[in-house]
């Protein structure tokens, strides 16, 4: 499958194909409407968080960033944070490894399943949770007599967001592995290697970059779920705010820069995933042309 | 395939036992407890509480919303995904990169950052409000939240779709008399409507259930901006739990519905690419 790569063609090799390239007048139109689309949607809302942040100054920033409220928000978000996605983690490599690496009935019943928390709404989805655990709930009246509080507390929020980011890891890993197969684990075990050598050896150094991704992914939706997490939370400041629930709390209160300012540190996370991301599809491309140079060595040898 | 069947690999039963407990804890019981602790109201009931005329408004306003937004997405994304893909022009790669900031941002920042883009005094609204194009707290805004967390959805169904497209045909195309007009018609086209089919569906259902942009953008008013899982909120808040178990299982239905038909259009879709 040696594709032709459609970039490297020289101007004159361009102008000979004028047969299946648009006019400049209507290139260039589609590209300034597509790009102020784009202006609008994506460049601006990103470029405003940061100027409304430090519309009143770096003074107004900082002390909202320091404000001892908006760093408890940070800590509870990252504990949950800290929490679920190992949970969702181990749960997509389970996953991932029982359907791709076995045949089983009901495979595409369970890989649909799998995908179903992507389409319930987050509200639904905290929703379930008072259902089950608030105190008109299933286990409402047993946990009130333990003392137990899993609603309006950190356990609940916990809950919120493992549902909401339930599907990332296992979604990335599950074609990644089913593209792989499972002939080198199976000589892995012909060599005389055990499950967990070879899971740990072959396995997951082959879908390490997949595994990444879907961590990351996992992490920026834990990070800024809102409406799961508002349901269940309770608002109690200082001690069930997340981070985007303090943001909203901040802008109810009228405090506009304050919020922005605690928004920016979210979008630069934001920013951040983007930067990883990219870097790994860049990696994974290089990675490919490095393979498959060598194959032409090979073949030219 | 068919030395599969002996399961050489071990691990089977670790794996599938814990995927299945995981699945059923988090994700099974809590969708079986809403619908049955739902299912313990009486039909009339149950017909009464989903179709209060509030709820009505909060429907079509997410409905209508979720509808515009999907087919703003399914136009001007289809247009984005092309120019990315077949033009180079300065600034593409950082395009490129940004069109997933949708899904990387916080929704809450996503309405923060929105509602005050088009408030009277923002950066857009400024020139847009005099116009009487009014983005914050309207049905309007609730569009513009719904499109831009719904956009990267048609991008990234397109793009591979766009990179895949065997040039040679067009070539054919053009070589055979066809304008450029006609071969993307003709041919082109065709092969693009699928998963821009998919591409919609998948922005509509998300938008169904969002929750988090809108809230900031669209004030929130009964009747005129109040969407759906909003009003789910305000019912949970009002201890009108069968209130809040009734619109959200009609939500749950409406977004299983969905998924199916997002299924089918791409099932639909591979039968062409075979």
């Amino acid at each position: 499958m040696a594709a032709i790569p459609q970039r490297k063609l020289t101007a004159g090799q361009r102008k000979s194909q004028r047969g299946t390239e648009e006019s400049p007048f209507v290139k260039w139109t589609l590209i300034t409407v597509a790009l102020l689309f784009a202006l609008v949607f994506l460049l601006l809302p990103l470029v405003n968080v940061f100027a409304q942040a430090f519309a009143k100054g770096t003074t107004v920033y900082w002390e909202a960033l320091k404000h001892p409220n908006t760093l408890s928000a940070m800590k509870l978000t990252l504990l949950v944070t800290a929490v679920c996605v190992p949970l969702n983690a181990l749960f997509g490599l389970a996953a991932a490894w029982a359907i791709t690496k076995f045949e089983f009935r009901g495979k595409s019943l369970l890989v649909t399943l799998i995908d179903l928390p992507f389409s319930v709404s987050p509200v639904v989805a905290g929703l379930m949770f008072v259902v089950l655990f608030g105190l008109q709930g299933y286990f409402g009246e047993w946990l009130a007599d333990r003392n137990l509080k899993i609603i309006f507390a950190v356990p609940g929020i916990v809950l919120a967001t493992l549902f909401v980011t339930f599907p990332f890891v296992a979604r990335e890993l599950i074609p990644i592995m089913q593209a792989a197969g499972s002939d080198q684990e199976q000589s892995a075990l012909t060599l005389g290697a055990n499950g967990w050598q070879t899971f740990w050896h072959v396995t997951l150094p082959s879908v390490k970059l997949g595994l990444l991704y879907g961590i990351i992914l996992c992490i920026a939706r834990c990070v800024g779920e809102f409406g799961a997490v508002s349901v269940v939370s309770g608002h109690i400041t200082g001690k069930t705010d997340t981070v985007p629930l303090h943001v909203e709390k901040l802008y109810n209160e009228y405090q506009g820069a304050a919020a922005f300012a605690v928004a920016s540190i979210l979008a630069l996370g934001a920013l951040l995933t983007l930067g990883v991301k990219t870097w790994l599809e860049w990696r994974e491309q290089r990675l490919e042309e490095l393979a498959q140079q060598a194959e032409a060595e090979v073949v030219d040898a | 395939m068919a030395e599969k069947r002996f399961r050489v690999l071990p691990g089977f039963g670790l794996t599938m036992g814990f995927t299945l407990f995981y699945l059923s804890v988090l994700v099974l019981v809590p969708i079986a407890g809403l619908f049955l602790r739902t299912f313990s109201l009486s039909w009339a009931d149950f017909w009464r509480l989903a179709t209060t005329e509030r709820a009505l408004a909060a429907y079509q306003l997410t409905f209508g919303a979720s509808l515009a937004a999907a087919l703003i997405n399914a136009v001007f994304g289809t247009l984005l995904a092309w120019v990315l893909v077949r033009y180079d022009f300065p600034g593409r790669r950082l395009i490129d990169a940004l069109v997933d900031f949708p899904f990387a941002l916080p929704t809450a920042v996503a309405g923060l950052t929105l509602a005050n883009l088009f408030a009277a005094n923002g950066w857009l609204g400024q020139f847009l409000v005099p116009l009487g194009i009014k983005g914050a707290f309207t049905p309007l805004g609730v569009v513009i939240a719904l499109t831009f967390v719904g956009m990267p959805f048609v991008v990234r169904t397109l793009q591979p779709v766009l990179e895949g497209l065997d040039r040679d045909v067009e070539e054919a195309a053009a070589t055979l008399g066809a304008g450029r007009l006609r071969t993307f018609v003709s041919v082109i086209a065709p092969t693009l409507l699928p998963p821009v089919l998919t591409g919609f569906a998948l922005s509509f259902a998300r938008a169904i259930g969002e929750y988090g942009s809108i809230v900031f953008i669209s004030g929130n008013l009964p009747k005129q901006t109040e969407i759906a899982p909003y009003l789910i909120v305000v019912r949970l808040e009002e201890y009108d739990y069968a209130g809040a178990m009734t619109l959200a299982v009609v939500l749950l239905i409406i977004s299983f519905v969905l998924l199916g038909l997002v299924n089918l259009t791409e099932q639909w879709a591979n039968r062409f690419t075979r």
